[in-house]
């Protein structure tokens, strides 16, 4: 048995937290563990994945054609390595559950996605339902094609050394190709990654305001997330979005400031390992699950707390 | 240019989900149940299509329970021309599996010769987000994944995809598969008379088993729980007695 673990590279940086978050997700298959690169930019991703504990093999595919994550030509590729493996697994993120999926039917397996816990080789656990719900489900497919929910694991350590292995590309099936990117350079952490979030929802109550809480975050060196309510009345980009349809976080310390505390949201901080909710009603349900709760008038409270951290 | 948008029919968005005490899955018996929100996305996307006059017909598929009907109805509402719904269990508490329901789609897309398919991203009760990438990848097509805004142009669909950190544009061959994102479009309330004319516009129902598809479920539940909850912690009084906390008690700053 092995396994094959898709690593996404954007713009030359190795996904590396939730790399070695999945390499500890990955340990109680007890199987030698390879790690795949695809990438457009020079191979100097490798080396970082070729030092976390628990690597097999670093395999990189650099190739123009894989630079942008573009299903086709990626699906291609881990499909010409999937018969050397038992399973094929990666980081739930948008980049690979563009891949995943494909490669899983073009494999005529199905595809198990955002497990949280491993039980067996075939045995996995995931949520449903939004979260609303944990199912396990045993697998009857002779590959193991799934993604890993990977801010609820530790991530593996540094220091060991793999081989590199630079593979042959495929022929791009031409498809698709790749227009533009608008990414938001940061000198913030990653949202999905950061020890400290700290999120707004609409008791913000305007895209103005909405600064009052980067400053809060940027105080603490913490990502910025949002509600999807907060998003859709566009006071914070999409991509910051925390929840069931947005991004899922498990940081030592999350603040939800003006969050109601929709189930929708609950699903996306709920694992976090301290939570403060500030709000001005008594009643949101987000008091019900915070450790800390403060409730008052949030254009006091945070600029005062960001003066006092 | 022909659209073929699958729909499923799923727990209602609003309705609270409760685990059968036999922890085989969700209890959906007696519960309101409505179109999964991306596939409604899915049907709004291809509609305002047609309303630019890019595309000439518009047809709806479901796969599932003989009650999917209801949800075709209300996506020949918002402005669909067909349906098909094929039957494939009169279990409510069975899940197709996204696997199954490429295949299934598979077969129709053979039939009907789509020129383009928009899915909803993803099922908000599997929460699985594969079956668009699945059929893509089956019928050898191109996909674009996550769309937040779609635009057709000889031959070829330019989509803007949501990513992590920001937005991409990809230029994907027709045919193609799209899988709408929540904030590609808001769809429309359906009105009235729409839902009177719904009721007279063709929706063709077929068993499954004459597709000749295996949808034997590859994965078998072992059990269904409810997850773990958190218990509410303190109230604070002010800011001060905050950070001491968090210095202090939590440890975490």
């Amino acid at each position: 048995m092995s396994v094959l673990l898709l690593a996404e590279v954007h713009n030359g940086q190795l996904a590396t937290d939730a790399v070695a978050k999945a390499l500890s997700a990955l340990a109680p298959l007890n199987d030698s563990v390879d790690i795949l690169i695809m990438t457009g930019e020079d191979v100097g991703a490798a080396k970082e994945a070729s030092q976390l504990d628990g690597v097999s093999r670093v395999l990189v595919a650099q190739d123009e054609t894989l630079a942008h994550g573009l299903a086709e030509p990626s699906a291609a590729l881990v499909l010409s390595l999937a018969p050397g493996y038992t399973h094929i697994a990666a980081p739930a993120t948008a980049y690979s559950r563009n891949i995943l999926p494909r490669v899983a039917a073009l494999l005529d397996v199905m595809m198990i996605a955002d497990v949280t816990a491993i039980e067996s080789a075939d045995t996995f656990e995931r949520p449903i339902y939004a979260g609303n719900a944990v199912q396990t489900v045993t697998s009857t497919d002779r590959i193991k094609v799934f993604s890993i929910r990977t801010p609820v694991f530790k991530a593996a350590g540094q220091g060991a050394v793999a081989p590199v292995e630079i593979l042959r590309p495929i022929v791009d099936p031409g498809l698709s190709s790749w227009v533009e990117e608008t990414t938001i350079a940061s000198e913030r952490p990653d949202l999905t990654s950061a020890r400290v979030v700290v999120s707004g929802g609409r008791g913000i109550g305007s895209k103005e305001y909405f600064e009052t809480i980067v400053k809060l975050a940027d105080k603490m060196g913490a990502a910025v997330g949002a509600s999807r309510a907060a998003v859709d009345l566009g006071y914070a980009p999409n991509d910051w979005q925390v929840g069931q349809t947005g991004k899922v976080v498990a940081p030592d310390l999350y603040f939800a400031v003006g969050i109601s505390g929709a189930i929708q949201h609950l699903a996306g901080m709920k694992d976090s390992r301290v939570i403060v909710a500030i709000n001005k009603d008594e009643d949101a349900p987000i008091l019900r699950i915070a450790d800390y709760a403060l409730v008052g008038d949030l254009f006091s409270i945070v600029p005062e707390l960001t003066e006092k951290l | 240019m022909k659209i073929l948008v699958p729909v499923k029919r799923v727990i209602d968005y609003n309705v609270k989900v409760r685990v059968k005490a036999d922890g085989s899955g969700a209890d959906l018996t007696s519960v309101k149940m409505s179109m999964n929100p991306f596939d409604e996305i899915a049907v709004e996307e291809a509609v305002r299509l047609k309303e630019k006059g890019v595309v000439s017909e518009i047809v709806v598929i479901s796969i599932g329970m003989p009650q999917a009907k209801d949800t075709l109805r209300t996506a020949l509402a918002m402005g669909a021309d067909r349906a098909i719904l094929i039957e494939a269990t009169t279990d409510v508490n069975q899940d197709i599996e996204p696997l199954s329901v490429a295949k299934i789609l598979e077969k129709i897309v053979e039939e009907e010769k789509p020129d383009l398919i928009i899915a909803g991203k993803q099922a908000i009760d599997n929460d699985v987000n594969a079956t668009g990438q699945m059929l893509a990848g089956l019928l050898g097509w191109g996909q674009a994944t996550f769309a937040s805004a779609i635009e057709i142009t000889d031959g070829s669909a330019l989509v803007t995809r949501e990513i992590d950190g920001g937005l991409q544009t990809i230029r994907v061959k027709l045919p193609a598969v799209v899988t709408a994102d929540l904030r590609l479009n808001e769809p429309r309330y359906v009105a009235l008379p729409n839902i009177m004319k719904a009721k007279k516009k063709p929706l063709e129902e077929r068993p499954v088993a004459a597709l000749g598809v295996d949808i034997a479920p590859r994965l078998k539940v072992v059990r269904t729980v409810e997850p773990a909850g958190r218990s509410a912690g303190v109230r604070v009084a002010s800011v001060d007695e905050l950070v001491e906390k968090l210095k202090n008690e939590a440890g975490v700053i």
